[in-house]
């Protein structure tokens, strides 16, 4: 019963996952492009969240609503200020460049809010502990059923709007061939600031999950990165659906690894990753690289 | 017979020979520091020559291999790790330092067939997960002591005015071997494989030049030269925590040195290192503003000067102090030459 | 007033000069078909009028407009279409969704998709099927709808026989006939003369870079335009359009 117990709280927590990684990997299907400050910018947006909550006492839920603007806002700011030059220049640029951002980001924050470590959840209430239980060993937090429900809805909704929106064709079109893209009137540098601003829309909801269920510091943006990835890596870049599987597999492959051994969470995750990532090698497959309209 | 001679390939320039025989008698010079220089300039230099070795490693890297690694703090750290557990076994403390780096070494060839196969995002961030890894794995490590960590106790077997000429000379030779070594490399075969990787990845491979072999000699190199820097490191502050030597600042580090010095130049990351070096010196006490300005600074040279400050001079003055690409003689004043086709 | 007019256009590839000094008038209705061997630049002149290049001088204008400043994408808006060497479709997405992308940034007009399947009938059955997985007719088929629904004041067609079965490429031409015999204005790269000088009502010959024969098709025979094809043509006058 523990380790059926793990299994189901492992496949919640790949809903968290799901959230943090879908971001990153529709930012690198559209413009091939690793955004190292793809955790950290989720951490800004629950230190935001965090901020209007204790200035103004209101539900973190209505205060995401007025942070994901804001993040939009500043994913299209950093696609037109600092990526697209970026692209230009090479594929090693975007990584250095967005390296450099992360450490502006998690040192700003520093700078601003201190080392303390913050946590949303005593402004949620009763959601923060609530659970239903099944059988006498098992309980599902109400919170992580409502995250696991939110990350299906958001890759469904993400998947649905790539599928049947003029913007979600024209993203399409653009992360399949930018040059012919233009050549049929799709003005490619709006598209990638759009699909930037979303990706920073959508990791702006996982920082502020990542913020309900657990703590966050200023320097907590780099983890969460490497989570989203080894999610995108174990599911397959591209495919909405496998980045969900994806998290709950690392999810499910942590939660194993901490009932073997107290260090075992992270130890697994990152084990199960890199023979993922090993086993594709292997197999000659070109990871990353898989063609992202083929699932969208 | 004539227009070979016109187009004859040269590398060194008077300018070189000079710039290279200043260096090694600056180096000479240097050996005898500890005879002339007080105690603070010796830790000084110290680290100087730690963020020298650690830039152009990474330089060698990215610059050359096109690899842009986020996790070579995993071989600082476990540079650092072996070096521990060797003095454990009862190795003399400073073979044991040496041979940090060449676990550092070994360990960056028994992944380089993982490592290297990998692209891009997934290299970068690939190594980075290693790093974690390596961390989590050497906090099993009982004489660590998880996050607590320990020391290199051994070293107390020396008075703090020996050790410190000691790590100075290290440091200064460790520098010394791996700049000369990477020089070296990149003026020999490498050199070209290089080059032609560089140009272009595929057609270079179609061309006969072993990709992935050249790869792992960078790989490998780096991988000493990363351990080594973690040992040397370690013999200046001799305590170990791992959280220390396997955080991502240190790639921070080495990407602003790299970057700001000029990517793909040999000389840059040196410069990089020794504008990093003063920086730390005259604003590492700002704290925070200190490292939000290195991110700021390197996102900055990255989008406005992709060549560093290094790179910019060789462009506008054709200078080329330490050659180690070639220049087609009858094409003087053109710059230097790339193997372009 | 011409639809298209090129005024000493020239365009570099680094320090490659493709394109030197080209002035061009297309009239409305008319097909003008550019010859010329490989590497003449009949490809990247096409792809400069579509805006994929900048040209390093010269005007290009579309109803009198200067559109030489336009990217690629309001030119499109304006009433420039191409379609490129090769197709280069969305492979991974639907016909329609192919044409639904061009659809949305298009000028008002006669063009639909509806028009366009009525236009390609065999597009019919493959309409929700991958463009990647469609024969080369129906690639063809799908990239120059996909042109179309943008209505065009200009199509420009690069080598749209290229790499088709000689079945496909006849089904192709008839329906670029049908277009002509409707009065669309078209440029078109064709590598084949006689096809060229079959459906164009004129020609231009292009010899690196340069316009070395231009005249109306129906005045010019194919000696004198594979002379030209070849460069022996080379400071002869041209012929009066």
């Amino acid at each position: 019963m523990i380790w059926l117990n793990q299994v189901i709280q492992g496949v919640l927590l790949g809903g968290y996952y799901a959230l943090i990684a879908c971001g990153l990997s529709f930012m690198f299907g559209v413009m091939r492009v690793i955004n190292l400050a793809h955790g950290d910018l989720g951490i800004l947006a629950a230190f935001l969240v965090w901020a209007i909550v204790e200035h103004s006492g209101m539900s973190p839920f209505l205060a995401l609503a007025i942070v994901l603007p804001l993040m939009g806002a500043l994913g299209w700011l950093m696609q037109r200020a600092m990526l697209e030059r970026s692209l230009r220049a090479g594929v090693l640029v975007p990584l250095l460049t967005t390296f450099g951002l992360a450490i502006v980001i998690q040192n700003l924050l520093f700078e601003q809010f201190g080392a303390d470590t913050r946590s949303l959840a005593p402004a949620i209430g009763d959601l923060a502990f609530d659970s239903w239980s099944l059988g006498s060993q098992i309980y599902i937090g109400k919170l992580a059923g409502l995250i696991f429900a939110v990350a299906v809805v958001l890759l469904g909704g993400l998947q649905l709007f790539l599928a049947r929106t003029g913007l979600g064709r024209a993203i399409r079109a653009v992360a399949e061939d930018p040059d012919t893209a233009e050549l049929v009137g799709v003005d490619s540098r709006t598209v990638y600031a759009a699909a930037a601003a979303i990706a920073v829309m959508t990791v702006a909801v996982g920082g502020t999950f990542l913020g309900m269920r657990a703590t966050f510091a200023p320097y907590a943006g780099p983890a969460q990165l490497i989570f989203a990835f080894e999610a995108v890596v174990i599911g397959g870049i591209g495919s909405m659906w496998g980045t969900l599987a994806g998290g709950v597999a690392l999810g499910i492959a942590q939660n194993l690894g901490a009932q073997i051994a107290p260090n075992g969470f992270l130890i697994a995750g990152h084990a199960v990753f890199l023979a993922v990532l090993g086993a594709r090698v292997a197999a000659g497959e070109r990871g990353l690289r898989a063609l992202f309209g083929r699932a969208a | 017979m004539s227009a070979r001679a016109a187009l004859a390939i040269r590398r060194w320039t008077p300018l070189s020979v000079a710039a290279v025989g200043t260096l090694a008698a600056l180096a000479a010079a240097l050996a005898f520091g500890p005879l002339f220089l007080d105690a603070n300039a010796l830790d000084r230099l110290t680290t100087l020559f730690i963020y020298v070795l650690l830039a152009t490693m990474w330089n060698a890297l990215a610059g050359y291999g096109g690899l842009v690694s986020v996790g070579q703090q995993a071989f600082f750290g476990i540079g650092a790790y072996a070096a521990i557990r060797l003095s454990s076994f009862g190795v003399g403390v400073y073979p044991a330092l040496l041979l940090g780096g060449a676990c550092a070494a070994a360990l960056a060839y028994a992944l380089s067939g993982f490592a290297l196969r990998l692209r891009g995002g997934e290299f970068a961030i690939g190594m980075w997960v290693l790093a974690e890894l390596l961390h989590l794995l050497v906090n099993l490590d009982r004489l660590i002591q998880g996050e607590t960590g320990t020391s290199l106790i051994a070293l107390n077997a020396f008075s703090p005015e020996h050790r410190r000429d000691y790590n100075y000379w290290l440091a200064l030779a460790s520098m010394g071997a791996l700049v000369a070594l990477v020089f070296a490399l990149l003026r020999g075969r490498l050199g070209a494989s290089v080059q032609a990787i560089r140009d272009n990845e595929e057609a270079a491979a179609s061309l006969g030049v072993r990709v992935l072999a050249t790869k792992r000699i960078l790989f490998v190199v780096a991988g000493a030269g990363c351990g080594l820097a973690g040992t040397l490191y370690l013999a200046t502050s001799i305590s170990f925590q791992p959280a220390t030597y396997f955080g991502v600042q240190w790639t921070a580090y080495m990407i602003f040195m790299a970057l700001v010095g000029g990517l793909g130049t040999f000389e840059g990351p040196i410069l990089g290192a020794i504008v990093f070096f003063l920086m730390e010196s005259f604003f590492g006490a700002t704290g925070i503003w200190y490292l939000v300005g290195l991110g700021a600074t390197a996102v900055a040279f990255a989008l406005y000067l992709p060549r560093g400050l290094w790179g910019t001079l060789e462009e506008r003055f054709g200078l080329k102090l330490l050659p180690v690409g070639y220049r087609v003689a009858g094409a003087e004043g053109d710059g230097p030459a790339r193997g372009r086709t | 007033m011409s639809v298209l007019g090129l005024e000493r256009l020239e365009v570099r590839h680094g320090q490659l000069q493709a394109v030197r000094g080209i002035s061009l008038a297309v009239a409305e209705g008319e097909t003008l078909a550019l010859v010329g061997a490989n590497g003449a630049g009949k490809t990247t002149l096409l792809r400069a009028i579509a805006g994929a290049h900048r040209p390093a001088a010269g005007r290009i204008l579309l109803d009198g407009a200067d559109v030489t400043a336009l990217p690629a994408y309001r030119r499109v808006a304006q009433g420039i279409a191409l379609v490129p060497e090769g197709r280069r479709l969305f492979a991974g997405m639907t016909v329609e969704e192919n044409l639904l992308v061009a659809r949305a940034n298009g000028r008002p007009g006669p063009w639909t998709i509806e028009r366009v399947l009525a236009t390609f009938p065999m597009l019919r059955a493959r309409f929700k099927a991958k463009a990647g997985s469609l024969s080369g007719g129906e690639q063809q088929a799908t990239a120059i709808g996909r042109a179309l629904v943008t209505n065009p004041r200009v199509l420009l067609l690069d080598e749209v026989s290229l790499g088709l079965a000689p079945i496909a490429v006849e089904r192709v031409y008839e329906c670029l006939r049908a277009l002509i015999g409707a009065g669309a204005t078209i440029v078109l790269v064709e590598q084949d003369l006689g096809r060229a000088l079959r459906v164009a009502t004129r020609v231009a010959c292009m010899l690196e870079g340069r316009v070395v024969l231009e005249g109306a098709a129906a005045a010019m025979t194919r000696e004198q335009v594979s002379a030209a094809y070849f460069g022996l043509a080379r400071g002869e006058e041209p012929q009066p359009a």
